[in-house]
């Protein structure tokens, strides 16, 4: 019998394929099932959010962050709202600071809860994806107390919060701190020490600490590869110097470790989240400066000042001084940044966004390359793409 | 001011005196201007010298300032982990010189640059894979320079006849509107209208000496 002739031949994974994590068009080309090229094409979810925030008051820019990584809204708007404070020199009060700290950990949970579970999903474990939906969904009524929306919060703004914490709000999550914590035991149980799960991803995707720095790797990417780097220790912002917590790193740099690394964030988290509520003290949630936050409710039936200021705000908007700035957050999924020109006007001349899965992405290529068509899910899955913020 | 920032600037500078413009800090940022020819010297050097090991390219973006010769500037934002620092790197460009891409130096810049090309035109000498990122596929036009209007050239549907997704002009029910905040009392200027008329000649036709005393 004559030897077959095998030649590598095209595959199109996606753009409509649940393993994709969305709209992800993944063009491999492939030696039997071995993968020897990934060419990610991306964009198919481009809503050109830059340039909309080009034209769209500083204030009105930010719902659009919400957009971005839709699985942890209110941690893409926190760069924003830290951007905009840069330039304007404004500091939010600590009452608002800790809670965005409180709410950017609500939001990694989220991201974290989503993450895993759905890598677990794609490696074939259903049930971890149904326990996490469902805390997700609590998690999101703590978005939706404090903000009105489950998803599109536009809580934190530039100057601080949008409103404070309704009464009794703080006492539910420090409750409910102990339950998340034994999900996460729970699912911890399930995938940890599960053989099916550490076959399917234990020397998957395996990235030195010389080629995350390489590639731009930031978050549990980067700390996957032993790197211990985290913008809330290195950089602090808002309460984040008042808190206790460690950062977990990994240390082979394989999808099973970004894996631990996370499990580990998410109890960090809880942590941050217990102390945040412990510590966050009372006071105003906004600057207390008319030409940047709004009057409150009860002045503008009484004083025409708070009227004008009110009826300024949302039509013109504040003016921001020139300048330009890069700010950064340690987003769930890394360092989510924004580079923010101001011209002076009342609108932004750029608003870059730097999203870090758009780094991960990009390295797909070398991380996919001589592992198996299978595998390739599995790399996925542990990179933690969401292709709101990858396309913008 | 931030004095591991000014020692990091005048170290750059101090090193690199043909390739660097100017060094500013601002905010507590600081920025160094380069020559375009001279971004994979000056990103080599930040990225290897012991002082800096900028070893992460976290960002490359352009931004667009049409009424300037060389409209865009191109931004290299690093993060040196070991100093705890960042560092912005600036060149300018116009739509016909190529930047010399930084891929050799980071393997991240792929695709920034990539997205600089797709949204602004940038061109990148020695990119190995220059292709569009984020627009559709055959898309025509830079959407993020300030001249392309928001609203695009372009808005695709899905046809039921031809069974396929056709492109065809935008057409807008409502004329674009754009508010112009600049409010009349904010930017007064000095001159008025007509203020202008106050200083022109007003008998240009006769000699100088047979005007009425008093006038230029």
């Amino acid at each position: 019998m004559a030897d077959p002739q095998l030649k590598s031949y095209a595959m199109n994974f996606g753009p409509q394929h649940p393993a994709a994590h969305g709209v992800l068009r993944l063009v491999l080309e492939m030696d039997g099932e071995v993968v020897e090229r990934a060419d990610p094409h991306i964009g198919l979810l481009h809503r050109g959010t830059e340039k909309l925030i080009e034209y769209k008051t500083y204030l009105q820019a930010v719902p659009y962050f919400d957009r971005l990584d839709y699985v942890a809204p209110m941690s893409q708007e926190h760069a924003f709202a830290l951007a905009v404070e840069k330039l304007l020199g404004l500091k939010a009060p600590p009452r608002a600071q800790y809670i965005r700290v409180l709410y950017a950990e609500i939001s990694r949970i989220l991201n974290h809860l989503l993450n895993i579970t759905s890598m677990a999903l794609d490696v074939g474990a259903l049930t971890p994806f149904l326990w996490g939906f469902e805390e997700r969904e609590k998690l999101m009524e703590f978005y939706e107390r404090v903000s009105g929306a489950r998803l599109h919060a536009a809580y934190f703004r530039p100057g601080g919060v949008a409103i404070d914490m309704p009464a009794g709000l703080a006492e539910d999550i420090h409750a409910y701190c102990d339950r998340i914590a034994k999900v996460i035991e729970d699912l911890d149980g399930l995938l940890t020490e599960n053989r099916i799960f550490k076959q399917r991803t234990v020397d998957i995707g395996t990235v030195t600490e010389e080629q995350a720095y390489d590639w731009g790797f930031s978050g549990p990417m980067l700390r996957g590869s032993g790197v211990a780097w985290d913008l809330r220790k290195a950089q602090p912002y808002d309460a984040y110097d008042q808190m206790d917590f460690d950062i977990p790193v990994g240390r082979h740099g394989d999808s099973y470790d970004r894996y631990l690394v996370r499990m580990e964030e998410m109890r960090q988290s809880v942590r941050i989240m217990r102390q945040a509520i412990e510590k966050m003290p009372s006071g105003p949630v906004k600057v207390d400066d008319r030409k940047v936050a709004p009057p409150p409710r009860a002045d503008m039936k009484r004083s025409m000042e708070a009227l004008i200021h009110h009826f300024k705000l949302y039509t013109e908007g504040y003016h921001v001084p020139a300048g330009e700035t890069y700010t950064a957050v340690e987003a769930p999924k890394g360092e989510f940044g924004v580079y923010l020109v101001s011209d002076g006007t009342n609108k932004p001349y750029r608003c870059k966004i730097r999203a870090p899965g758009f780094a991960f992405l990009q390295a797909l290529e070398f991380m996919s390359k001589g592992h198996m068509l299978a595998d390739v899910v599995a790399i996925i899955g542990s990179m933690d793409i969401v292709f709101g913020e990858i396309d913008r | 001011m931030n004095p591991a920032l000014t020692e990091l600037g005048g170290h750059v500078e101090a090193a690199l005196p043909d390739h660097v413009v100017a060094v500013e800090q601002a905010l507590g940022e600081l920025a160094v201007h380069v020559r375009r020819e001279s971004v994979v010297r000056v990103l080599t050097f930040l990225r290897d010298d012991p002082n800096c090991l900028f070893k992460v390219l976290v960002d490359v973006c352009g931004v667009d300032h049409p009424d300037r010769p060389a409209r865009f500037d191109v931004v290299y934002n690093l993060l040196s982990l070991t100093q705890n620092l960042r560092i912005r790197v600036k060149t300018t460009t116009d739509e016909d010189n190529p930047v010399p891409s930084a891929v050799p130096v980071f393997s991240a810049a792929g695709w920034w640059e990539r997205e600089a090309w797709d949204l602004f035109g940038i061109l990148f000498s020695d990119h190995p894979d220059l292709r569009r990122i984020l627009t559709d596929y055959g898309f025509e036009g830079h959407p993020l320079r300030k001249d392309f209007p928001l609203t695009g050239y372009v808005e695709v549907r899905y046809d039921e006849e031809e069974k396929r997704v056709v492109y065809e002009p935008v057409k807008l029910v409502q004329e674009f509107r754009t508010f112009d905040f600049v409010s009349p009392w904010e930017k007064m200027t000095p001159e008025l209208p007509g203020d202008e008329k106050a200083t022109r000649d007003a008998f240009p036709d006769r000699p100088v000496g047979a005007r009425p005393a008093g006038r230029a």
